[in-house]
């Protein structure tokens, strides 16, 4: 079972968004792929992958002889659900009173 | 003049543990009972045989919305079953003529135990040529929907709690 801390930990890295961001904008990539035009080692984007495997966000797959990465949103949805949700609809309740309070107090 | 060529993507996994067993996640996906309750609550209708017809079925609030009620909002056949581990059928959106000109994409459930009464669920879709689909199933929650990311956190509060995630 992944927990929320496995997955705030994988997010909270630069190189490791980068390559959940170039999963975005193309799934399905080899780690050589993955690396090419990065400043980072071959070794080094491994460690980051297998960082966003444990926490899920990365499920990788066999095309023959390839490993393929791709990206998995369910863990950042859970999150989103289980703590976004929650404070922003805190927030425009928040801006809804505000608004309703100016406009009942108006001269 | 240069054009850039967008790269599609062909494939969409998404993958959710679910503290239930492989039979209460398997009937959750081919029950009209269960799909009824979690993302967009249309009934499915499965005939569970390689060949079979699989139909999804408008739900109420589609009615309500003008949808036809006895035409199905989904469909496809089936391809492989073997309950409770893995389940792959052809999937087609029937609700606007563009998403059926794209015709049949390739859906694929996979149901795997783990540790300590957890079932790990994996969804690939193969949406190569069919880019309305691709976009639809993978929203976010919106007044229209949303995609796997959403049906499948909906799925396993569901499971988990007894409730589902939105209502």
């Amino acid at each position: 079972m992944k927990d929320d801390d496995t997955v705030f930990h994988a997010l909270a890295d630069a190189s490791r968004r980068e390559l959940l961001d170039r999963l975005y904008a193309r799934d399905g990539q080899t780690l050589r792929e993955l690396t090419a035009g990065l400043e980072m080692t071959r070794q080094a984007v491994s460690k980051h992958l297998g960082v966003l495997e444990a926490a899920d966000l990365v499920v990788t797959r066999r095309s023959g002889r390839e490993k393929l990465h791709f990206l998995n949103p369910v863990p950042i949805r859970l999150i989103h659900d289980r703590w976004i949700d929650k404070y922003t609809e805190h927030r425009i309740a928040a801006l809804v009173d505000l608004k309703t309070e100016l406009e009942e107090n108006r001269p | 003049m240069t054009s850039t060529t967008v790269p599609t993507t062909t494939v969409q996994v998404h993958r959710v543990h679910i503290r239930a067993t492989p039979e209460a996640v398997w009937e959750a996906i081919t029950s009209p009972e269960w799909t009824k309750r979690y993302g967009y609550h249309s009934p499915a209708d499965y005939d569970l045989r390689a060949g079979g017809a699989y139909r999804s079925l408008p739900s109420e609030e589609m009615v309500a919305h003008g949808v036809p009620a006895d035409g199905p909002v989904i469909d496809g056949e089936v391809l492989e079953v073997d309950p409770p581990r893995r389940l792959v059928q052809t999937w087609r959106m029937l609700f606007t003529p563009e998403l059926v000109a794209e015709g049949f994409t390739r859906l694929t459930y996979e149901i795997e135990p783990e540790a300590d009464g957890v079932t790990t669920l994996t969804v690939t879709h193969d949406v190569t040529d069919a880019p309305i689909t691709a976009a639809s199933v993978s929203a976010p929650p919106s007044d229209a929907g949303g995609g796997w990311s959403v049906i499948l956190s909906d799925l396993k509060t569901l499971l988990e709690s007894g409730e589902p995630l939105y209502r």
